[in-house]
């Protein structure tokens, strides 16, 4: 059986863990496409800390009918691994589009100073 | 009166339809500028706009459509436009609805006005079932935490009055964003008003929202809708100031 106090810490963290991120958003220092996955996480934890049932009948799938709450543990890694492989897709999307920027950037400021050098300066069109 | 408006039209490999579209609005009204937001298409859709005599603003990557319409509101307030539109760069908004829309802003009576399929009890619009049920969810959520009942949310067919472009030019959710921008602006204080239109079947393209991302969704407009309800927007009366 898992001990009740498991349960309890479990089931506190995983409340606590969706009122960060739902403040997170909030605030906007967080947007809802890349809240999803820490949301679902907090949900899935939760139910699995508070359904004690559940969580035990899980773990005799699994063959860790010794000691339950190794389940939450491995749930819980499953999900950070999810999240940290959706963020390295991002990191590289990010970086592709910031080469992308910077090259834009550079290739417009030298048009810009070919046209400004082919232009009249705003003095010279007044004195005509 | 002649006040300076814009169309903001946000296409995505859209060269079969954007030609139609762009004629149509000069047609409307010959001194509207129509802005042709390109996000990233890999066909023909800005040359084609420019050629039918829109102004075209190309995004270096594909930024979604909630980040393209906003490129166009931010070019509606940097350049002075005292009213913009915005119409779907797929042909399934008629233009020559347009004065509906701009009517009540006209008159000064709204800041935004959506065009809705489901004023009336007899417009003609027949989505399938499911398609429905979530329109109906989603006006019906929005009214609840707006305060005001809404009858279409996810319509893309609207028009602006300045404040509303001032608004929607800081603020406007990158995707899927019709739902929450429409919350956005109810809880910022804007006057909106609904009008009924009628909209056409795509002329060509695909729609974007595809049975696998219709979860993702659902679940990410109902948070932002719960979200934007617990924050503070500035109200409208403060930006005027």
């Amino acid at each position: 059986m898992t001990p009740l106090r498991v349960s309890i810490i479990g089931a506190a963290a995983s409340v606590l863990l969706i009122l960060v991120v739902l403040e997170l958003i909030r605030g906007r220092r967080l947007k809802e496409r890349y809240a999803l996955l820490w949301l679902a996480t907090g949900v899935v934890l939760l139910v699995l800390s508070a359904w004690r049932d559940g969580l035990n009948t899980i773990a005799g799938w699994l063959g860790a009918t010794s000691y339950p709450p190794a389940v939450l543990f491995a749930v819980a890694t499953l999900f950070i691994l999810l999240v940290l492989l959706h963020y390295s897709t991002v990191i590289s999307r990010l970086t592709d589009e910031n080469v992308d920027l910077a090259q834009r950037v550079a290739l417009l400021e030298h048009r810009l100073g070919e046209v400004e050098r082919r232009a009249p300066s705003e003095k010279e069109r007044i004195a005509q | 009166m002649s006040r300076k408006i814009v169309a903001v039209v946000p296409a995505w490999n859209e060269a079969g339809a954007i030609g139609n579209v762009v004629d149509e609005i000069r047609a409307f009204d010959p001194s509207i500028d129509v802005v042709v937001v390109d996000d990233a298409s890999t066909d023909e859709t800005a040359s084609v706009a420019e050629a039918h005599g829109a102004t075209v603003l190309e995004l270096p990557f594909n930024v979604g459509i909630g980040g393209a319409v906003q490129t166009g509101f931010r070019y509606a307030l940097e350049h002075g436009y005292d009213l913009a539109v915005r119409l779907d760069g797929d042909g399934q908004h008629d233009a020559s609805e347009l004065s509906r829309l701009l009517e009540p802003l006209e008159r000064g009576e709204a800041d935004l006005v959506i065009g809705s399929r489901f004023v009336d009890r007899g417009g003609s619009y027949r989505p399938p079932f499911a398609r429905l049920v979530g329109i109906r969810v989603f006006a019906r959520l929005v009214s609840i935490l707006g305060g005001q009942k809404v009858t279409d949310t996810t319509s893309g067919f609207l028009a602006l009055d300045r404040p509303g472009i001032e608004l929607f030019a800081a603020e406007y959710p990158h995707d899927y964003p019709e739902v929450e921008a429409t919350l956005v602006a109810l809880r910022s204080g804007l006057r909106l008003s609904q009008v009924q239109v009628e909209m056409r079947e795509r002329e060509s393209g695909s729609s974007s929202i595809t049975f696998v991302r219709s979860l993702y969704y659902i679940v990410k407009v109902v948070l932002a809708l719960l979200v934007a309800r617990l924050r503070r927007y500035p109200r409208l009366e403060e930006v005027r100031r």
